[in-house]
């Protein structure tokens, strides 16, 4: 692969990287229609479960997508009721006043585990602050990763352990950093791909464009997922962009689009293992809109009521991604109640986990402040740090008089 | 505003001189919108106990209301009336040209509003949070800072750039930065950050007034904090003799004879609680709350120093190379003389914001003001 750009040489020059020609050819469509995302957007189970006829599942000539193993449908199915009930889990402790904010997935599942079962342990992932359930899903633990949300450190886990970055709030500029990770796996000559995470709002950020453009330039196998889940906050879609869909967006940096229906685990799961293939083999960057919805608030502070109406929301209760796969799951006979009792228990342990970190009401140690500024403390956050100690040690004798 | 520049950009357009005309009680249409004119006989809320946030968002709703060229916008500013609902009711009040939202970019508001300020409007945009206004210091920075003195005066940036700042109210990372330092190290910003309620309506009116740019900085902390007020005679006082000007004058909040506390923003409350802890202890303690960081009142910051000879700079911003520096500096320098004692100062550690359950050791506490009161010198 290389970034260099090719000129066909049949017909009006077109400008592209050999990676996007050799998947043109292999398809067997115009470079155009390849870029494009197809005609609809790509769904394979109906809100009830049932499958969609070939005809109503969006796709186009060389946009086909075979369906994913009954294997495969199962683990994410587990992984969905997990993801459920850490997001329920979570949203309950921000209620009761013990957490102090969590930006719940309730609703989005379905994308939070597929784009993790998508990759290789040896792949990358690069989350945002409502992407907690694909950072478990990753293998990450539950607890490390609500460290941030209890107010306990600004992280908790190990981005390297499980090849997962931190979670990003400060809007799209993870996708500048997914972009480097894919630059410098390419250098060091491993096959990582990686994906990069962001909401529809997040795509009106500057460092949107300029992290697709650079993924499209040096041809690097990053996935950009786009969660459309409606809103920015209080602010639709609608006034965020009037592209035809965010998918079309990559059709301008010269990289392949796509849009499925983001609460069709189905159809998620076969887009991805499509894309994931593609870039592995060189293709280079892929943009994928997943069109769902945010179920719940922006956060606990946040009062949705203020500029969405309750019925916009029961039409999506009605699409839910859990209970589409679920009825699918148990119409094909995959899915035995036994069975289901148990993923459920596991699920409940995560809960009671959760809940136990949450009692164990860990008090961070102050002084620890001054140890990760730098490599090294500098000889003037020793002095503060000797500072904070003194005070400490003061109201601690305080305290015991 | 500057109806100079207005005349010569839109001469020929009927809205536009009704746009730049229209005064208090004016029922003229805005230069750019098709819609009902503004409201400008709503009341203000009434004498009393009055929210910092209230005072806000009555400052933005009667500068729109006296002047048709002032547009209000940012992230969510519209119809949620902002996440801290400081814009709330302006969108409904004055129409979807006048308070809207953008998409959402930093960079794309803080640059369109130079745009419009190019072209007749007086732009009041919001950052959300201090730190996601970081992707807009290109166009702050190079641009708006800037432009008048590239242009020798030409071309006036009448922005308000307003920024919720600073801790205290458990947020997580990057919503808790004390970033004022930034600007006002720029050359061409001016920057504003009330402490009281009355303060935070004069402020306001006058960074709109201004036809400099001006980073208001806002203490979130204090938003839902209320203060006796009364945002109607100030809203009447507006622009006449009446009206104190807050630009550039500091205000002595609490008059003392010992030691001065300099202050601003969120650590006035603070410094108030300190001074009072230290009158039990027999010491009289001055707190004077600069109101604006650029200008600064250097003469009221000498005259209480000369007067009590001795200070502590008190900021919640990470002290190393900040405004707190640069206040310890000018009242050394200035006031060497009157000095017992060394200046101090009392600020963050030079450590990022922390996460919520250590944010108390990082914001100045009365114990640590106190503390600091103890090292002075006291003996001469
Ligand atoms: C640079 C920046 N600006 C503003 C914010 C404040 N903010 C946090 S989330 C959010 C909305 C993001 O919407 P979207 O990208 O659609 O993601 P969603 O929250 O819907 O998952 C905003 C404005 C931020 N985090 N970073
Ligand atoms: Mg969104």
């Amino acid at each position: 692969m290389t970034e260099n750009v090719s000129h066909s040489t049949t017909g009006e020059a077109e400008r592209t990287t050999p990676g996007v020609s050799e998947a043109c050819h292999r398809f067997g469509i115009t470079l155009e229609d390849y870029l494009l995302p197809a005609r609809g957007r790509i769904s394979m189970m109906a809100p009830d479960g049932s499958l969609l006829p070939a005809e109503e599942q969006g796709t186009a000539p060389g946009h086909e997508y075979p369906r994913p193993s009954n294997e495969r449908l199962l683990e994410a199915y587990k992984q969905l009721v997990r993801g459920r009930r850490i997001n329920d889990q979570n949203a309950a402790l921000v209620r009761q006043g013990r957490m102090a904010v969590y930006p719940s997935s309730h609703g989005q599942e379905a994308c939070q585990v597929t784009v993790a079962m998508a990759l290789e342990q040896r792949d990358w992932l690069f989350p945002t602050y409502r992407d907690t359930v694909a950072v478990i899903a990753r293998g990450v633990d539950p607890n490390e990763v609500m460290t941030s949300f209890r107010g306990e450190w600004h992280q908790g886990y190990d981005p390297h352990e499980h090849h997962t970055s931190v979670e990003a709030t400060p809007l799209t500029t993870q996708l500048l950093h997914a972009v480097g990770v894919a630059h410098a796996a390419r250098l060091r000559g491993e096959d990582t791909v990686v994906i990069a995470l962001c909401g529809d709002g997040a795509t009106s950020e500057g460092d949107f464009h300029e992290a697709l453009n650079f993924a499209a330039v040096f041809n690097l196998p990053v996935i950009f997922f786009v969660q459309n889940n409606g809103y920015a906050i209080s602010v639709p879609l609608a006034s965020q962009s009037v592209a035809p869909s965010l998918a079309h967006k990559a059709v301008g940096y010269g990289m392949a689009g796509e849009r499925v229906d983001g609460n069709d685990t189905m159809a998620l799961l076969s887009v991805l293992d499509r894309a994931v293939t593609l870039a592995r083999g060189g293709s280079g960057p892929l943009l994928i809109e997943a069109e769902t919805y945010r179920m719940q608030a922006h956060t606990n502070a946040d009062d949705d009521t203020r500029y969405r109406e309750s019925e916009e929301v029961a039409a999506w209760r009605a699409k839910d991604p859990l209970l589409r796969l679920r009825a699918y799951l148990v119409n094909e006979g995959l899915l035995t109640e036994a069975e289901e009792e148990r993923i459920a228990a596991q699920a409940e342990e995560t809960a009671s986990a959760l809940r136990d970190a949450m009692n164990a009401d860990i008090t961070p140690d102050p002084l620890e402040l001054f140890d990760y500024v730098f490599t090294e403390p500098t000889p003037q956050l020793r002095e503060q740090r000797a500072q904070l100690a003194d005070e400490l040690a003061r109201d601690q004798e305080a305290e015991e008089a | 505003m500057s109806t100079t520049q207005n005349e010569h950009l839109h001469a020929g357009t009927p809205e536009a001189k009704q746009a730049d005309f229209a005064g208090v009680g004016s029922t003229a249409r805005g230069a750019h919108v098709d819609r009902p004119a503004p409201a400008t006989h709503v009341e203000a809320p009434p004498a009393g106990p009055t929210s910092f946030a209230a005072a806000l968002n009555t400052a933005m709703a009667d500068a729109m209301a006296e002047d048709p060229t002032v547009v209000v916008f940012g992230e969510d500013v519209g119809k949620l009336g902002g996440v801290f609902r400081i814009t709330d009711g302006l969108q409904e009040r004055f129409g979807k040209d006048r308070c809207f939202d953008t998409p959402l970019a930093e960079s794309g508001i803080a640059g369109m509003a130079i745009g419009m300020a190019m072209n007749g409007l007086r732009p009041v945009i919001e950052m959300q949070f201090d730190a996601f206004a970081y992707p807009s210091l290109e166009q702050i920075f190079s641009h708006i800072a800037k432009m008048h003195n590239r242009t020798k005066g030409k071309v006036k940036l009448p922005i308000t750039i307003r920024i919720p700042y600073a801790g205290g109210v458990g947020g997580v990372e990057h919503h808790c930065d004390s970033s004022e330092a930034y600007y006002a190290h720029t050359p061409g910003l001016k920057v504003f950050t009330p402490a009281g309620v009355e303060d935070a309506y004069r402020l306001l009116r006058e960074a709109i007034d201004s036809d400099d740019p001006v980073v208001v900085f806002e203490p979130k902390k204090m938003y839902w904090s209320k203060e006796q007020a009364d945002l109607g005679a100030l809203r009447a006082a507006h622009g006449t003799e009446a009206a104190t000007r807050t630009e550039g004058s500091a205000r002595v909040l609490r008059e003392g004879s010992d030691a001065t506390l300099i202050t601003y923003g969120p650590s006035v409350p603070t410094a108030l609680k300190a001074a009072e802890a230290a009158a039990e202890d027999g010491l009289s303690v001055e707190v004077l709350d600069l109101c604006t960081i650029v200008p600064l009142d250097d003469a009221a910051i000498e005259a209480s120093v000369a007067k009590t000879g001795r200070a502590i700079v008190i900021a919640e911003a990470s002290g190393f190379a900040s405004v707190a520096s640069e206040l310890v500096a000018r009242t050394q320098e200035r006031c060497f003389h009157s000095l017992s004692s060394p200046v101090l100062r009392v600020t963050g550690f030079d450590i990022p914001f922390p996460a919520p359950k250590l944010e108390h050791h990082q914001i100045p506490s009365v114990d640590r003001i106190l503390d600091t009161l103890d090292r002075l010198t006291w003996e001469d």
